[in-house]
């Protein structure tokens, strides 16, 4: 039932998305077919559009699905050494072959996001204390790690600078011939929508998915999977973005619960608002220069995450 | 029938369970009783292939379990573990169908629909379908667990401590629901129990387990006396008939 005002949000969003930026351009010019107008909208602004709505959905899903499968509210990409990963993985793509297309670099990327996902899952199978706060405390040791590492060979190699972009979500530089890798998330998202039933089953524990006669494995490598890929694809176009596959399932699970049949499509939808709003935020707060957008993800994304966690108490 | 035969389980030396033979008859409750790490759960892990065992066979209607491939074998029998503390939000409803999952995969036909609603409706749960698993009391939660399993329609119900953490009233309930299976739709159910009474007033059959090996199995009057169950617990028992039920006292 609240699916419509969602989608209805989405779509006044985007429409204030496309018209907000340096170069005025109104509705009527695009309507007159006005030539730089229709040039800034397909150059720049519906890229700039298209990849926030894809990031957020993708983002979203992504930390709906590892929290599913890791039976943890916390865990989310960045807190379970995903995006880490992926980012060492671009790292090494760029020593390794520097020449190489966004397509091979991403694949090295997923590659990397892949193993980290897994190492995380495998030490959550190992950890006897399954404490509700320990499991993406040691996400969080395992990203820094792998963090570091990263650091460490960007300075032996000069790439801290290349390093930073991809630290940092930026929206800002999306053009035209330059997000277009973000489209593979589409298929993705429709794969996860697929399987939600035995995501949800899986996340009741391998016993009770045994019980109804899921293969839990196959499950989880397949869910982790489309999470280390959309992963990827969101760190090598736009960059990091905090907290998002963090709060939004976590915010949707509240009004719509746990079955992911019901909830995935409010969660897509609301990452995608949650990113929107939080881009033109950046835009307008200090016109007509941007503050990066994971500062302002950031910043919104604490303090929805206290009250999650305040409510959680009460 | 459930046959197991000479089923050998250790973890590093020590063996939980030690050449465990048995039959479990169709159409009856039968109890697994015994003393903590008798093997009773292990046993029910080991059949319902939740583990693997270290030797020994186990054959469901004359079929060795390892060759029946998953789904087949969530349709002739189902599982129900001891902790089922989910932190995961699903309405009553949710959980049912899920029991149907093994023969939908998520897509609920009108004959799926019929089971949920004779699950819910058997487990008492029709008020209580549309809330959620963590707004229900314990003895709810436990029912919509059981529903669950009901609505999954398999010949062969095993259940590890279900009375864990219930107050009487909840434990009496869910056992006549179970009593009910059995005399109605002809279920098979074997429950680990510790509460012997419980055992006592609604098995149709008791396997006492010691040290990983079955101690005495038989009827509720040849398990449920003095001299087998001080073997099996090693504490002082009274067996008394109270109106024409073993009651055990051992306080």
């Amino acid at each position: 039932m609240k699916k419509p005002y969602l989608l209805v949000i989405l779509i006044l969003l985007s429409l204030l998305s496309l018209f907000i930026g340096v170069r005025k351009v109104s509705f009527l010019d695009v309507l007159k077919l006005e030539n730089a107008a229709i040039r800034t909208m397909v150059l720049s602004r519906i890229p700039r559009l298209i990849s926030l709505i894809l990031a957020g959905m993708g983002m979203s899903i992504s930390g709906l699905i590892m929290q599913q499968l890791s039976q943890n509210k916390f865990v989310s990409p960045t807190t379970a050494g995903t995006i880490d990963s992926a980012q060492l993985g671009i790292l090494f793509s760029l020593i390794i072959f520097p020449a190489a297309s966004p397509l091979v670099k991403m694949l090295l990327s997923f590659f990397f996001a892949l193993t980290g996902s897994f190492l995380f899952m495998f030490i959550l199978r190992k950890i006897k204390l399954k404490n509700t706060v320990i499991i993406p405390l040691i996400g969080i040791m395992m990203a820094s790690i792998i963090g570091s590492i990263s650091n460490f060979f960007a300075y032996r190699y000069n790439l801290v600078q290349s390093l930073s972009s991809w630290m940092q979500g930026n929206f800002s530089m999306v053009i035209k011939g330059r997000y277009e890798l973000l489209y593979i998330s589409v298929p993705l998202v429709i794969l996860a929508y697929f399987y939600t039933n035995q995501f949800t089953i899986a996340g009741m524990g391998e016993d009770f998915a045994f019980n109804l006669g899921l293969n839990y494995k196959t499950i989880v490598n397949m869910g982790i999977s489309i999470v280390a890929l959309i992963s990827s694809l969101v760190v090598i176009t736009v960059g990091r973005i905090p907290f998002l596959g963090l709060i939004i399932p976590n915010l949707i699970s509240i009004y719509y619960g746990d079955n992911l049949r019901k909830n995935i499509i409010p969660t897509a939808l609301a990452g995608a608002v949650f990113l929107l709003f939080s881009d033109i935020l950046s835009r307008i707060i200090i016109y007509p220069y941007e503050i990066p957008i994971s500062l302002t993800v950031g910043i919104l994304g604490s303090i929805i995450f206290l009250y999650l966690l305040f409510r959680r108490k009460a | 029938m459930i046959e197991v035969k000479s089923v050998v389980k250790q973890y590093g030396r020590k063996r939980v369970l030690d050449n465990v033979s048995l039959k479990i008859e169709k159409g009856k409750i039968t109890s697994f009783i015994g003393p903590n790490g008798a093997g009773k759960s292990t046993l029910l892990s080991i059949i319902s292939r939740l583990i693997g065992k270290d030797g020994g066979q186990v054959y469901l209607d004359g079929e060795l379990v390892d060759g029946i491939d998953c789904n087949s074998f969530a349709r002739k029998l189902s599982i129900l573990r001891q902790s089922n503390h989910l932190n995961v939000r699903l309405t009553v409803r949710e959980l049912v169908s899920f029991g149907r999952f093994p023969y939908s995969e998520g897509k609920l036909r009108a004959e799926d629909l019929d089971h949920i609603e004779r699950a819910l409706e058997y487990t008492q749960l029709k008020e209580e379908a549309d809330k959620y698993l963590d707004e229900l009391s314990g003895g709810q939660r436990q029912r919509a667990f059981i529903a669950m399993v009901i609505a999954q329609d398999t010949e062969y119900i095993l259940l590890d401590e279900p009375l864990n953490n219930l107050d009487v009233k909840h434990s009496v309930e869910i056992m006549k629901i179970l009593r009910r299976l059995v005399g109605e739709l002809g279920k098979t159910v074997v429950i680990v129990m510790h509460d012997i009474n419980f055992a006592s007033c609604y098995s149709d059959y008791i396997v006492a387990f010691n040290k990983g090996q079955i101690v005495k199995e038989g009827n509720v009057e040849e398990i449920i006396n003095k001299d087998v169950l001080e073997d099996v617990y090693d504490t002082n028992f009274v067996v008394q008939d109270i109106m024409n039920r073993r009651i055990c006292f051992y306080y």
